[in-house]
């Protein structure tokens, strides 16, 4: 036999008809749903007499519009995210679908519920009307966001018309230094391919500073699998994915635990098998980083300045022209001097608990700056308590964060929190692009650290001077 | 879904790499329970001031761009989010055809839901649209899905790639659900296979 790839392997156990040109009908294990990529697709169930193939495979949890303030199990006052919300609720319920509203303390964004609940597995497929759904590629799960039309398809199938992807490799090599986070192995890792480097391809990540990483930093690094074009991100699973996985409420257990672990055990990339692309980074090499503009790709460690359109080649030339004059920032200028008003810790990227300690323990003792606007949105309702025992909840509010309800908030502003026009903010979610944030807000995405220490300073700050 | 054989119409050239599907549909656009109406929002805070009024050098609000149906833009047109919510503003608005030396996947998927072409092609062959486009309403490219062939104003004419199964579903606007549920046995099997082989899912 052929060596393979995990994908490959994934892929292979989930044909369910292949045509003579490679167009493959591929099962779907799990399919997340929220209310903003949903309505249109069981509105077309609807009109179709359909049903949910698999209703039991199917979960869903509104995340994107939901207020994170007290109230919101009552009343959402924005009339058309109520309507969303409530259109997920009718949905659930006539479906049968397993479902967690607002008021239920396991609610939160739908990427980080899924693995907390023991629904996203190794070697399953994963689908959600959300591109961050790579997120659950964590797990070795074959993991990738889908359209409306998708959503449907899945619902009314369980299965998704597709042709394979190409396999790419990102190794990182060696330890990673001190204040150095996954969320900066995953931006420097988008940085060198940029945010077309893996479209096309599903990548798995690999290499000692991966292998070392908790899976709430795992889940970090393949949720931005998409910023660097790349429907899915993977992580072969090992002892500390099974730990993680062990005892969660939807997870097997008994002989089923046993019968799925020597299956887990064979999901890796055989020694000799093709890659299509190979990336490989010292994990020495890698800094704290921010971004400077308003692509993933623009990304450079805390030490260095603004650069200019100058220094780039070909049609970025005027997109840097372009970004630079929408950041209202100039070449030359040091990040570190860069003054922020606004800081947001949380979204499917940094809202886990880990993210959470990681802030918390450069805010210990110390104040948010005055005048910032500092908010923490923990990604789910039980990392919230959990973060609550810990005692991490205290450290916020003393030091001057808001202490909020769990959702996506801030990192797409669908919801009350957002960035007013000029604002600029230091926030741990995804994407900087114009107006995500809010229209005419600043992005700078860094790790929950480095955005406790830009809390902190009121500036961009290397967070390795905090530690 | 409408099918797509062969669309001849005015080219709006957006010469800009790495649009994002934020900024082809903004967030707060995405609130809506249904597929249509988005075309006024297409890119809407590029098309639009603070105060709701166009932005005339905004390409969209040219005149002679106000009826395009293809649009040329730069590499990796569509990154970012898997909205649906994207293609449906792109095709409410009119346009059918998008041509750009690369996509990002997920959208370039989307499009094909919804009897929309994308086309990758060459850099420098997406130049010479480009600058054909600039010349406006006069300029008229002919995109034929059957033939694969993409003709310009002035005769200049490229051959394109689309893969067979989508180009199929197009030119025959067929629905993939009905496809796919013609093949309701196989499905069925895998699912009687995979409860003995993998219980726990």
């Amino acid at each position: 036999m052929s060596p393979k790839t995990l994908y490959d392997k994934i892929w292979d156990a989930h044909v369910t008809h292949e045509a003579d040109d490679g167009t493959t009908l591929l099962y779907i294990d799990r399919h997340l749903v929220h209310e903003v990529t949903s309505p249109q697709a069981f509105e077309g169930l609807r009109m179709a007499n359909r049903k949910v193939h698999a209703p039991d495979k199917t979960i869903a949890v509104p995340d994107h519009n939901v207020p994170t303030t007290e109230g919101r199990d009552i009343f959402i006052e924005n009339e058309e995210s109520r309507i969303q919300v409530e259109a997920l609720d009718t949905n659930a319920r006539e479906f049968g679908l397993h479902y967690y509203p607002v008021s239920d303390i396991r609610q939160g964004i739908v990427h980080i519920v899924g693995p907390e609940q023991g629904w996203t597995l190794p070697g399953m497929t994963v689908v959600c009307g959300d591109s961050h759904t790579a997120t659950h590629g964590a797990f070795g799960a074959l993991a990738h966001g889908i359209g409306t039309s998708e959503v449907e398809h899945v619902l009314a199938t369980q299965t998704l018309i597709q042709k394979k992807s190409k396999n790419m490799k990102v190794e990182i090599t060696g330890k990673l230094a001190p204040g150095v986070t996954a969320k900066d192995i995953t931006l420097a890792v988008i940085g060198k391919i940029g945010t077309a480097g893996g479209t096309g391809h599903v990548i798995e990540y690999c290499g000692e500073a991966i292998r070392s990483m908790s899976m709430e930093g795992r889940m970090t690094v393949c949720n931005m699998a998409i910023e660097g074009g790349a429907r899915a991100g993977l992580i072969a699973p090992d002892e500390t994915t099974y730990e993680y996985v062990k005892g969660r409420p939807h997870a097997p257990k008994g002989a089923q635990w046993e019968a799925a672990l020597a299956w887990w055990k064979t999901l890796t990339s055989d020694e000799d098998a093709h890659w299509d692309k190979v990336v490989t980074i010292r994990g020495e090499d890698i800094a704290p980083v921010v971004t400077w503009g308003t692509s993933p790709e623009d990304v450079l460690p805390i030490t260095a300045a603004i650069p200019a359109p100058e220094d780039f080649t070909g049609g970025k030339i005027d997109a840097v022209r372009r970004s630079l004059e929408y950041m209202d920032l100039k070449p030359g200028t040091p990040l570190s001097e860069i003054a922020i008003d606004t800081v947001f810790i949380g979204s499917c990227t940094n809202g886990r608990i880990e993210d959470l300690r990681a802030a918390a323990a450069i805010l210990k003792g110390r104040k948010i700056k005055e005048g910032i606007r500092a908010m923490v949105v923990p990604g789910s309702g039980l990392v919230r308590a959990q973060a609550e025992e810990e005692g991490l909840a205290e450290i916020f509010t003393e030091a001057g964060f808001e202490w909020r309800l769990p959702g996506c908030s801030m990192c797409l502003a669908m919801n009350p929190d957002q960035l007013a026009p000029g604002e600029r903010c230091a926030a741990t979610s995804n994407r900087n692009f114009e107006g995500r944030q809010g229209r005419g807000g600043r992005t700078h995405l860094l790790s929950p650290a480095m955005a406790a220490a830009a809390a902190v300073t009121g500036h961009l700050t290397d967070v390795r001077d905090l530690i | 879904m409408e099918k797509f054989t062969t669309l001849t119409g005015i080219a709006a050239p957006m010469p800009m790499i790495n649009i994002d599907t934020d900024m082809i549909i903004p967030k707060q656009f995405l609130k809506t329970i249904k597929r249509t109406g988005l075309g006024v929002n297409l890119f809407d805070e590029m098309r639009y001031d603070d105060d709701g009024n166009e932005i005339p050098d905004f390409v969209l609000n040219k005149p002679q761009y106000r009826n395009a149906e293809i649009l040329i833009a730069g590499e990796n047109f569509g990154c970012g989010s898997s909205r649906e919510h994207a293609p449906w503003a792109i095709k409410d608005f009119g346009i059918r055809c998008v041509i750009a030396p690369s996509f990002a996947d997920i959208f370039h998927n989307n499009c094909f839901k919804n009897g929309i072409l994308p086309i990758a092609l060459p850099q420098e062959q997406v130049d010479v649209l480009m600058n054909d486009a600039e010349k406006g309403e006069n300029a008229r490219i002919t995109v034929d899905l059957e033939a694969q062939t993409i003709t310009t104003s002035d005769g200049d004419s490229f051959p394109f790639e689309v893969d067979a199964f989508k180009k199929h579903c197009l030119l025959e606007g067929l629905d993939d659900i009905a496809l796919t549920l013609e093949k309701q046995a196989s499905i069925q099997s895998y699912e009687s296979r995979n409860a003995v082989e993998r219980p726990w899912v």
